[in-house]
């Protein structure tokens, strides 16, 4: 596709609704910023890159007036998983869909090149990389530093779209891979991975970025955190106190994540918290066949259910 | 006596197990890519090759400090009555903060204002400073995002340290700013270091010349009030913000905190914890009504506060440090120097609100 391609849809979307949010350029190169585009003159600075990290379906149950957004593959699902749970009026959404390759994690590439401030960034042919820095240039291959979402992507070409820029793409990702690091996780004793989250909840600072950031986390002001009655978590910083918002944030979102990895991406402290909600969704697909935001018409296993589970022998009842 | 010292870099880790003998010393170490200031422990690597995620302030400002804790007591001569028993935390130890920036040991100075030099001083934050002596390390880059040199700071800037390093080829260069800062200077892993200081000070300068200045217009952050008081100007900068508070906690400089009372049964404790502008309970009142409900309200104030209310109460100093965290670390590329930019009139004669970037 070409940048111009998406420019003239957006223009042409514009005519039809309040605001189109897109992507721009932030402070350096590679900190790509959601952009909210309300005129036309805007367009212009409107881009498309593997910089483009962020999910701006995100922004939809709170906007309420005609919305325009630009998604990939993975942001899409959010999407339908809204029209689900009837937290958006498809109606007021025009949903500009792009093909996408594969995105960087900024942590990643921050890392591969030193923490360096960055001068420029080309993307190269064949999945590479260059980075101009104030340390000198480095290239690097774009598998090494994408989100591990991208690595099994099953669904680079959105699965719901009003316009599609540029061809359809299709996975070539096994599918047996999507969740092929969770089964190994499992393989831990229990008392290894307790051992791991207690490692990695300690250092948890509580800033809720990743329940902000978070596209299904609905609850929002009125979150059990910091809710006083019932106090359910106290303030204290202990792991446990940590551990336990974690859990909570996690079994909210059964069978509702869309694995974004948006609470992951955004975590100032590099916690890996999309795993727990990946281990969750992993158990739903066993146990309900169900895979969150896929098509609009399915129910969210844990918002309907059926007397005879197949899958739950030991719950049978009648 | 050693009036300028110099520590070869072979001896950083003795260094600091000397000091380990009289101080807590904190430093900044890396884990799982992440930089924070943990308690020193010998071998421990330390990381000196970029700022740490998040700013030093917890050494002396906790994110949770128990106040006091509480319990209940029956009177036994009469049950009906119960005796309320308070015990004060208030046991500070001498302690060190190794290889802050800064633009960190600049953020405990603003700090100090609030908390320390204040007419009602708080106990806790200034038994705390008070016993806390600063080794800053000048940066010997700047990282993306940050702007020390614009809000009245400097990559080698003293200010807030009582020692300042830098670092050479081969070893560190230490300048004593404190009198403390000098008597921590004898130790026979430190040799004199004067040969050194013209080659540390040429690399400071090199290095200030390379910071950023965001404030395009006005070179220092210049708040028009007409824009500021413009609520469309905060809904079109901010319809990105996510309302998190990864920006304040990250923040060497907010030193907002809320109080709870943590209560079992018969017992109990009084905490204080870091508290953010960004939540929506930040300013949500007994009655139900909240003051500053949408993110828009709440960003205008944390601007606000660093560079308008802040100034107006403490002569014109700015309260951020421009250490850039915010911005690197914003899940959504927030950037506070962008919005201050854009705060200010291009014909700076109609800026009136703030402020002459003054030294902290």
């Amino acid at each position: 596709m070409s940048i111009e391609m998406l420019r003239d849809v957006v223009k042409k979307v514009l005519e039809e609704v309040d605001v189109v949010i897109g992507y721009t350029e932030g402070f350096d190169k590679i900190h790509t910023t959601p952009f909210f585009i309300d005129t036309p003159e805007q367009v212009d600075e409107l881009i498309w890159n593997p910089t483009c990290v962020h999910n701006l379906a995100t922004y939809l149950p709170s906007l309420k007036k005609k919305v325009g957004v630009v998604v990939k593959g993975c942001d899409s699902r959010t999407i339908v998983q809204y029209m689900q749970e009837g937290l958006i009026n498809r109606d007021n959404i025009k949903i500009i869909g792009i093909p996408c390759k594969g995105i960087i994690s900024v942590k990643r590439l921050s890392k591969a090149i030193d923490y360096a401030n960055i001068e420029d960034v080309v993307f190269e042919n064949e999945g590479k990389i260059t980075v101009k820095t104030d340390k000198g240039d480095k290239t690097v291959a774009m598998v090494d530093i994408m989100p591990d979402k991208c690595k099994t992507c099953q669904y680079p070409t959105p699965v719901i779209y009003d316009y599609l820029i540029g061809d359809p793409i299709k996975s070539d990702k096994p599918q047996e891979s999507v969740y092929a690091d969770i089964v190994e996780f499992d393989k831990k004793t229990p008392e290894e991975k307790l051992q791991y989250w207690l490692k990695e909840f300690d250092r948890c600072i509580r800033c809720y970025a990743c329940r902000n950031a978070c596209p299904m986390c609905i609850c929002q002001d009125s979150c059990i955190a910091e809710t006083r009655e019932p106090h359910w978590i106290s303030q204290k910083l202990t792991t446990q106190e940590k551990f336990m918002f974690h859990l909570i944030h996690a079994v909210h979102l059964a069978g509702r994540c869309v694995e974004c990895g948006e609470c992951e991406r955004v975590c100032p402290m590099g916690i890996p918290v999309n795993k727990l909600k990946r281990k969750i969704n992993l158990d739903m697909k066993e146990l309900f066949d169900y895979v969150p935001g896929i098509n609009p018409d399915d129910k969210p296993p844990m918002y309907t259910f059926n007397v005879d589970e197949l899958k739950i022998k030991e719950h049978k009842i009648g | 006596m050693i009036e300028i010292g110099f520590l070869k870099k072979e001896n950083l880790q003795a260094f600091l197990k000397e000091l380990s003998g009289r101080y807590s010393v904190y430093a900044p170490v890396v884990e799982d890519d992440i930089v924070s200031f943990k308690p020193f422990i010998e071998g421990r690597e330390i990381c000196l090759d970029r700022p740490a995620n998040l700013s030093p302030k917890s050494v002396i400002f906790p994110q949770c400090e128990t106040l006091f804790s509480y319990s209940f007591l029956k009177k036994a001569e009469n049950p009906d009555k119960v005796d309320v028993k308070l015990e004060e935390k208030m046991d500070f130890r001498d302690t060190v903060i190794f290889g802050a920036r800064p633009c960190d040991a600049k953020g405990f100075n603003i700090l100090d204002r609030v908390y320390k030099d204040s007419d009602i001083p708080d106990p806790y934050y200034t038994g705390r400073r008070e016993k806390t002596l600063i080794i800053g390390l000048a940066c010997s880059a700047p990282s993306p995002g940050c702007f020390c040199v614009a809000v009245g700071g400097g990559p080698a800037d003293k200010e807030g340290s009582d020692i300042l390093i830098t670092e050479l080829a081969n070893g560190y260069v230490l300048e004593p700013v404190t009198e403390k800062g000098k008597a921590m200077l004898q130790s026979s892993l430190i040799e004199s270091g004067q040969g050194y200081l013209q080659e540390a000070q040429k690399k400071q300068e090199d290095t200030k010349q390379k910071v950023k200045n965001p404030f395009t217009k006005t070179g220092k952050p210049q708040i028009s009030q007409k824009i500021f008081n413009d609520d469309g100007f905060w809904e079109r900068s901010l319809s990105k913000c996510v309302s998190c508070a990864a920006c304040t906690f990250l923040c060497p400089t907010c030193y907002c905190f809320n109080i709870t009372d943590e209560a079992r049964l018969k017992e109990g404790e009084r905490i204080r914890t870091w508290d953010a502008c960004m939540f929506f309970h930040f300013t949500l009142e007994a009655s139900g009504h909240n003051p500053r409900p949408t993110k828009f309200n709440r960003f205008k104030n944390r601007v606000g506060h660093k560079f308008v209310y802040y100034p107006e109460k403490y002569n014109g100093v700015i309260a951020c440090c421009g250490c850039g965290r915010c911005i690197r670390y914003c899940p959504v590329s927030v950037d506070i120097s962008k919005i201050v930019d854009d705060l200010s009139e291009t014909n700076p004669e109609e800026s009136n609100l703030t402020s002459n970037g003054g030294k902290a």
